[in-house]
Parts: structure tokens; C-alpha cells; sequence
């Protein structure tokens, strides 16, 4: 049975179609390596079993009928950030415990129109406000390939349970590098799409003008086949592009010859770790071997882009989670005025970053700062938005460290959020700039973390970046799961 | 020092966010590190520039004025810490006089 794990979403579904596996069988496979395996990871908030089995058993007549779509059968894990009819959905936040939407963000009916299976509700940072899932009101996620570390964050659940084989596959989200990082402290793939190329309606919105949605996947093909059923247009969400999507799985096993890959020199700094170097090095002359060209570029900006960033999003956040108010939905704590139970609901309800950046948010926002900080903000926003233009005037695709270094340690950086918001450093330009970006494994450093490789592509040119991904992924070969988790 | 505890005190009732003692303290000590780290912007002369608000040029999406189905008020109301029918009820808005 271990030996579905190394099979991607096309080989599965041919198994399923062939009924050479049922998906009942498949969903209690990955459901029994849950109940084996994630007390030590905790990356899933909710198992919804009964839910799965369900779906599985839906999936299997679909299949007796032929009528089998993309991902017929698939169980997949879905950040607690994506609103799922009749399901808690909590965001990893007291303030929405017991929050049942009625209604299905765009993805989760775009999931279920091709028949995936749903195995549980994945742990994130709250509000997806973080970069190691140690903001989750409820659990702290552990690093599959070391449990004294962070899986990185906010989409920690998503990617740890990706990389122990917890689920074929997970949806995240990605407002900074939520997705990206995550995916490259575990070791497994992750995009980031163009701003608007996934709707985003029904995601807990955290900076309405950065987040987009994502898959976090075990190789490259998988990633291209969630990409073909969550991307399009859609009409409830108005910042959704109305551009026909590709097959992304098309460009995967074409040559890049001739392409030209941008190497950013602002993003290979001090402070960067040397394994992670050596190995972004390695992966470039991987992808010059195979007959790219390495072009030097420059991205000016760069240095300012945590500072723009953290202006922008707070702001976005300080407003938008005005609407938990202790009226609508989620937790209330009373008081003797409605303000006063506005605050007390607020105290109660929300953790310490999500409040520190509320009130950051806020500050940067009020009356006699606007224009200091979000006025300013918004206008290097536009000097790192034209950056990128002109970078891509001379290569094709961009490709940088997805991070700094490898995983760190449970409590690192907890107390001390400047050092944790300098963690995304080569992540946010891409969100504000709205690029797609992928994050592709390329090596594990000395004590057998893994390093991840980021290709920035231009808007809407996913399918090249999933096509240099995928040339990376092929020639490096790298363990998927960790051993500990296959016996 | 950029902002003081009282500054933050007061951001936190515009944000309607009761803030317990030691938060105050902490977060006084933490935003204004936040904020000199921001002070690097000062260093980018932008005049002229106009701001990025969003990444992609769309503006004004517009669509036809159709009626389509809606959430019924059970659906909109079923997650309220409290109601009454099809209202959300909340504590006294407006004092009134006996």
C-alpha cells in the first residue's frame, strides 16, 4: 500500500478508473496514516472520516458510470481558511469557533464538481498571520522532517501534511509566502498564482489585494492537475481574471532551451544560509545544463519590499476583520454597551499577532499617518511593481531561495516579530507585485532539512513556471516523505 | 520612541480592541521597532508616483442587474450568538428614556 504514496493524481485516478483500487480504499489509506502519524505532526484541526468515506463512496459510483472527473476520488486537505458548506471553518482563530458557513468558497465547488474527497480541515497560523503555524489557537504544527521545528506558516498544516503523506494533496493560501515557504521548509511543491488567476470568493479574507489561493502538492504534475480545477474566472469575485486557462500539465517534460532565467543579485545576500546557497547554485546549473541561460538582473527595491508589505497588509487587515464583532457569527462576550462588548469579544477572540497587527493596521491608517505610511507604501508598491516589468524585458522566468534558511526551531523567533516578518523576505515582492511563483524542492541542507527552490513567472504564465519546476524536479529525484513516515 | 503607550491605547479603541496592561507595554516596545524598520521608506524620494492599489489593471467590473438566488435570512442568521426570528440581537445601541 506504501507505494501509493509515490504515485501522482494522473496514476491514481487511472488506478481508481481501472478499479484496480477503490477510492473507499484510498480514503481509509490516508485516513489510517492520519490516526497513525498525526499525533506527533498535528497538522489537521478537523478529520472529517465520515464526511471522506462519503464522498468516497460518491466517487466510486461516479466511476462505475464512467463518469469520473479530474480529481474523481483524490483526498485532499484543505486549509482551515476556505469557507466549506456545513463545515467548521475556523481560520485557527477562538474568534470563529464554531462557525458553520453556509455556503462554498469558489475552489471547494470547483473541488467538489470533479469529485475530490475531502479528509479534514488543515492548522494554519490564525487569520493566516504568520510564518511558522505557532499563531493557530489551537495547535502548534509540527515540521515532518524534524519535530522540534517549524513547518513554516501560515499554510504549516497544509504543507506538513502534504510532505508526511497525511493527504495526495492540500489547498493554501499565500498573502506573503504563506504558501511558498511552507512548502519549501518540507519539502514539497507549492504555487503561488497570479493575483486573480483563483477566485477568492469564500476565503476568510486576511489583505484582500495580496491573498490568492494555491495547491501544495508532492511533485510537480499534481500541482498542474489542482491548478487545472481551481483556476478561472469567476463572477463572485470581481479582482477574478477573465482569461481562458490553459492545461497546465502541457509544458511538462518540454525543453527550456533557450529560455532565460533572471538571477536577481539583491536576492543573494548576507544572512543567507550557505547550504541554501550551494543549493539554488546547484539547481541553476541544473537548469543551465539543460540549455537555459542565466541572465544577471537587478531588483532594486527589494530592501523595502517587508516594510511595504507590512504596511499593506495590516492596513488590510485592521479593516477587514472589523467584521468580527461578536453580532454576525463566532464568539461573543457580553458587555454593558455594544462597544464594550465589541472589545471584550475582540480581547477574547482574537491571539496577540493578529491584535498587533490590527492595531498596526490601524495606526498606519489613521487620521495625520495615512500618507506617511499607506500613501507611501502604496507608491513603493508601484516602484517594485515596475522592477519586475522591467526585469522581465530580458528573461523569461526569475529564480531565487525561497527562503533565507531552513526550517528553525519551535520558538525561535516567537517573541521577536521583526525577525519573523524578515522570514519572508524573498516571498512578498511576487504577492505585491501579484506574480505567479512556485516553490520546487532543491536539496536538504546538512541536517537533512530541505531547501526550496522559488520561480517567479509573469502574470498568467504559470504553465512555464510549472515547466522549469518540473525540469528541477526530474533531474534532483529527491525523497518525498521522510522514512520515518513510510513503515 | 515613535508612538506611546497612550498612542497605542487609543489605536486600540479606534479598532474597538480592549488591550489587557502587559499587552500595552508589549506592543508599545514592538511597533516602534516595526515602525523605525518602516522609516527605511523615507530613503525612496516618490514624489510623482502614483500608488499601486491593486496588482492587476481591472477596474470597475460591472455586470448585469439580474436577480439571482440569495441566502435565505435562516442561512445569513444560523451562525448569531444570538437572535431573535430573523434578527441579530445585540446589547442597548441607544439610551432611551423611561
Amino acid at each position: 500500500m506504501e507505494d501509493l504514496l509515490k504515485l501522482n493524481i494522473i496514476e491514481l485516478s487511472d488506478l481508481l478508473k481501472k478499479r484496480e483500487i477503490t477510492s473507499v480504499e484510498l480514503t481509509n489509506f490516508y485516513l489510517e496514516r492520519i490516526k497513525k502519524y498525526d499525533q506527533y505532526i498535528q497538522s489537521y484541526l478537523m478529520v472529517t472520516g465520515e464526511k471522506a468515506l462519503d464522498m468516497a463512496r460518491e466517487a466510486n459510483k461516479r466511476i462505475e458510470k464512467g463518469e469520473a472527473g479530474r480529481l474523481e476520488g483524490i483526498p485532499l486537505g484543505i486549509k482551515d481558511i476556505l469557507c466549506t458548506k456545513g463545515m467548521e471553518t475556523t481560520c485557527a482563530s477562538r474568534i470563529l469557533k464554531g462557525f458553520i458557513p453556509p455556503y462554498d468558497a469558489t475552489v471547494i465547488k470547483r473541488l467538489h464538481g470533479d469529485g475530490y474527497v475531502h479528509l479534514g480541515r488543515l492548522n494554519m497560523d490564525e487569520f493566516a498571520m504568520g510564518s511558522s503555524t505557532e499563531n493557530s489557537a489551537y495547535q502548534v504544527t509540527k515540521n515532518p522532517w524534524a519535530l522540534d521545528r517549524i513547518p513554516g506558516g501560515s499554510s504549516g498544516g497544509s504543507a506538513a501534511a502534504t510532505a508526511a503523506g497525511l493527504c495526495v494533496a492540500s489547498l493554501g493560501t499565500d498573502t506573503g509566502g504563506s504558501i511558498r515557504q511552507p512548502a519549501g521548509l518540507c519539502g514539497v511543491v507549492g504555487m503561488k498564482p497570479t493575483y486573480g488567476r483563483v477566485s477568492r470568493y469564500g476565503l476568510v479574507a486576511f489583505a484582500s489585494s495580496l491573498d490568492q489561493i494555491g495547491p501544495l502538492t508532492r511533485n510537480v504534475i499534481d500541482c498542474a492537475v489542482v491548478m487545472n480545477t481551481i483556476a478561472g474566472h469567476d463572477p463572485l469575485d470581481s479582482t477574478s481574471i477573465p482569461q481562458p486557462v490553459p492545461d497546465y500539465t502541457e509544458m511538462l517534460g518540454r525543453d527550456i532551451k533557450g529560455m532565460r532565467v533572471g538571477i536577481p543579485k539583491e536576492y543573494f545576500i548576507q544572512g543567507i544560509e550557505p547550504d541554501v546557497n550551494q543549493s539554488v547554485k546547484e539547481a541553476l546549473s541544473i537548469l543551465e545544463r539543460n540549455g537555459a541561460t542565466i541572465v544577471d538582473i537587478s531588483l532594486p527595491h527589494t530592501e523595502y519590499a517587508v516594510a511595504t508589505y507590512y504596511i499593506i497588509c495590516t492596513a488590510e487587515a485592521s479593516s477587514n476583520l472589523a467584521r468580527y464583532d461578536g453580532v454576525k457569527y463566532g464568539l461573543r462576550v457580553e458587555g454593558k454597551d455594544i462597544i464594550e462588548m465589541y472589545k471584550r469579544t475582540r480581547f477574547a477572540g482574537f491571539g496577540k499577532e493578529v491584535k498587533r497587527r490590527i492595531i498596526l493596521g490601524t495606526y498606519v491608517l489613521s487620521s495625520g499617518y495615512y500618507d506617511a505610511y499607506y500613501r507611501k507604501a502604496g507608491q513603493v508598491r508601484t516602484l517594485i511593481r515596475r522592477d519586475f516589468e522591467e526585469a522581465f524585458r530580458t528573461c523569461d522566468v526569475i529564480a531565487t531561495p525561497v527562503s533565507p534558511t531552513t526550517a528553525f526551531k519551535v520558538g525561535e523567533k516567537a517573541d521577536d516579530p521583526l525577525q519573523m516578518y524578515l522570514s519572508d523576505i524573498f516571498t512578498i515582492p511576487v504577492n505585491l507585485a501579484g506574480l505567479p511563483a512556485i516553490s520546487v524542492p532543491c536539496g536538504l541542507d546538512s541536517s537533512s532539512l530541505p531547501i526550496g527552490l522559488q520561480i517567479i513567472g509573469q502574470p498568467l504564465d504559470e504553465a512555464r513556471i510549472l515547466q522549469v519546476a518540473y525540469v528541477i524536479e526530474q533531474e534532483k529525484k529527491l525523497k518525498k516523505i521522510p522514512d520515518r513516515y513510510l513503515t | 520612541m515613535k508612538i506611546t503607550s497612550e498612542t497605542v491605547e487609543y489605536v486600540a479603541h479606534l479598532a474597538r480592541l480592549e488591550l489587557a496592561r502587559e499587552e500595552i507595554d508589549l506592543y508599545t516596545n514592538q511597533l516602534n521597532s516595526i515602525l523605525d524598520y518602516m522609516d527605511a521608506l523615507n530613503r525612496l524620494d516618490t514624489q510623482g508616483i502614483e500608488p499601486t492599489s491593486h496588482p492587476m489593471p481591472l477596474n470597475c467590473v460591472m455586470r448585469d442587474d439580474d436577480i439571482r438566488e440569495s441566502f435565505t435570512v435562516e442561512a445569513s442568521t444560523q451562525n448569531a450568538p444570538e437572535r431573535i426570528g430573523s434578527f441579530f440581537k445585540v446589547p442597548p445601541i441607544i439610551e432611551v428614556e423611561e
